[in-house]
């Protein structure tokens, strides 16, 4: 199944990040993709934001590879991937464990090779129309997440 | 009397390392990295896996027993990193200390990664408390007023992405070498800063909190358009975009660390210091940009050497040290912390009194 959107701004962004956010459970996977500056981590921030009571900050994890947040929601990982080289590296990372555990936003996605859980979320951005606009096409093979037909930008 | 000999241990992102440490002088300080393969496309390899840490690690402490002369058993205390920081490596330093505190029968000292990188100052000049220090480390970025060794209030810092990684990325963005500091500051040397006008993110907004994940956006956008334009980019375009890019950092680094100013000279510090450590202090346009602002402001300004600026263990022996003397150890039961906020009271802390790191 596929879904597309058109974001007009960071704001819009946010809002669907929270929408979106408010539906989720520990085991689900959120892989985000897209180019350097096409709004990964402002998707995942917002999301992470949405979920917790008193927001803190949550800093781009390129360097740190794997940040964990407690949210209302459960356990949250936010990982990104860009500095790996193989699937291997996503096993010592954890990353398997926290599939099953916890609520997982995966920028970079492409290191996981097979070890992509089948029923996940894939968020593909790309730039939009205007300068803060972003286009954004959701896809899934799960029922989990057959609702998101529905959903407005 | 002699200060005691301390075994520092470091492991908790991509980097292992051992030093030997007396008082303030460093007998060894080794670090076993991915520094060889930096200069890989787009950035840095790390190495994430607990069991090589750990295995590195060990050749970590042979190392810098030998430069430093001394045998194990001479060690008076082991200090190791237990957080924050990847949970596989930090683990396996923290098992390792447990392991060799035990069976040396010495004291053991779990330390903040990041209070590490903040005392570092002291390890190298006579720096009286408190000072300001703006801490820039891998993917951190922050102010913090530093009281004590156990004793910082955060000011601000970055709400996305570090300074480090936005040149990382802007060097990317434009097909330079990496690391993106040095390779992005030389090729702002012919550019033209003013040719194009990127944005200042946060400067309408009040506090210390920085951003600078829109600026790599706005690069991204003006490299397209340019490569639209003209079918590509000449190098004097790559240069004024990373002049532009550089000055926008610049002033954004400035007016903050002003705001930081303010509030830090309201503690009345009787030796008023701005301490900055990691590659910004590496960066002459950023460097020159705050020793100005320290000369203007009346502030001291320090910079500890590079090396000891990245990580290394020679800053947690140190730090270790310091908590040690406050009478501060642990047991076996010290954990592994992926998460260890310096200033766990965050964000509306002025005004709120003292904050202690939680232990």
């Amino acid at each position: 199944m596929q879904h597309r959107l058109t974001l007009p701004s960071a704001d819009a962004t946010a809002r669907l990040a929270a929408t979106l956010g408010a539906g989720l459970a520990p085991g689900d996977v959120l892989l985000l993709s897209g180019g350097i500056g096409a709004g990964k981590t402002h998707f995942a921030r917002s999301l992470i934001h949405s979920l917790q009571e008193v927001p803190e900050d949550v800093p781009s994890p390129t360097f740190t590879l794997v940040q964990v947040y407690d949210t209302t929601a459960g356990p949250l990982w936010h990982a990104d991937l860009y500095r790996l080289d193989s699937p291997d590296e996503v096993v010592e990372l954890g990353l398997e464990e926290a599939f099953e555990e916890a609520i997982c936003l995966v920028e970079w996605p492409d290191r996981l090779g097979p070890l992509a859980p089948a029923r996940t979320l894939h968020l593909e951005f790309a730039d939009g129309p205007e300068e803060d606009a972003r286009d954004l096409t959701l896809s899934w093979d799960a029922p989990r997440w057959d609702s998101l037909r529905d959903l407005a930008s | 009397m002699t200060p005691p000999l301390i075994l520092g241990l470091e492991s908790s992102c991509d980097d292992s390392a051992a030093a030997l440490l007396r008082g303030t002088q460093i007998l060894s300080s080794v670090v076993r990295g991915q520094n060889a393969l930096h200069a890989q496309f787009g950035g840095v390899v790390p190495e994430i896996a607990a069991r090589a840490h750990a295995e590195t690690l060990d050749v970590c402490v042979e190392a810098a027993l030998a430069e430093a002369g001394v045998t194990l058993e001479a060690v008076d205390a082991i200090a190791v990193t237990a957080g924050p920081g990847l949970i596989g490596g930090v683990l396996s330093g923290v098992m390792l200390a447990k392991g060799l505190a035990t069976g040396l029968g010495v004291p053991l000292v779990g330390v903040n990664h990041l209070a590490g990188h903040a005392l570092t100052p002291r390890l190298t000049e006579d720096l009286p408390f408190p000072y300001l220090m703006l801490l820039v480390s891998g993917g951190h970025c922050q102010f913090l007023i530093v009281r004590g060794p156990q004793d910082f209030a955060r000011l601000g810092g970055t709400i996305d992405d570090a300074p480090g990684e936005a040149f990382d990325k802007t060097a990317r963005l434009l097909g330079l070498s990496q690391p993106g500091g040095p390779s992005v500051e030389d090729a702002a040397r012919d550019g033209d800063p003013d040719r194009f006008r990127f944005p200042r993110p946060l400067l309408d907004r009040p506090g210390c909190d920085l951003s600078f994940s829109g600026l790599k956006t706005a690069l991204l956008r003006q490299r397209d358009a340019l490569i639209s334009e003209q079918g590509g980019l000449k190098r004097q375009d790559r240069a004024d975009l990373c002049a532009g890019f550089q000055a926008a950092v610049r002033d954004v680094l400035v007016e903050k660390t002003a705001r930081a100013i303010d509030l830090y000279l309201a503690d009345a510090p009787a030796a008023p210091a701005l301490a900055i450590a990691g590659g910004v202090a590496a960066n002459g346009v950023l460097r020159g940009a705050l020793t100005g602002l320290c000369t203007a402001r009346g502030l001291r300004f320090c910079a500890p050497p590079l090396k000891l600026c990245t990580d290394n263990a020679a800053m947690i022996a140190y730090a270790g040290g310091a908590l040690l003397e406050a009478g501060l150890h642990h047991d076996m039961t010290l954990s592994a912390r992926p998460r260890w906020p310096l200033d766990a009271g965050a964000a509306p802390l002025i005004g709120s009194g003292k904050k202690g790191a939680k232990a």
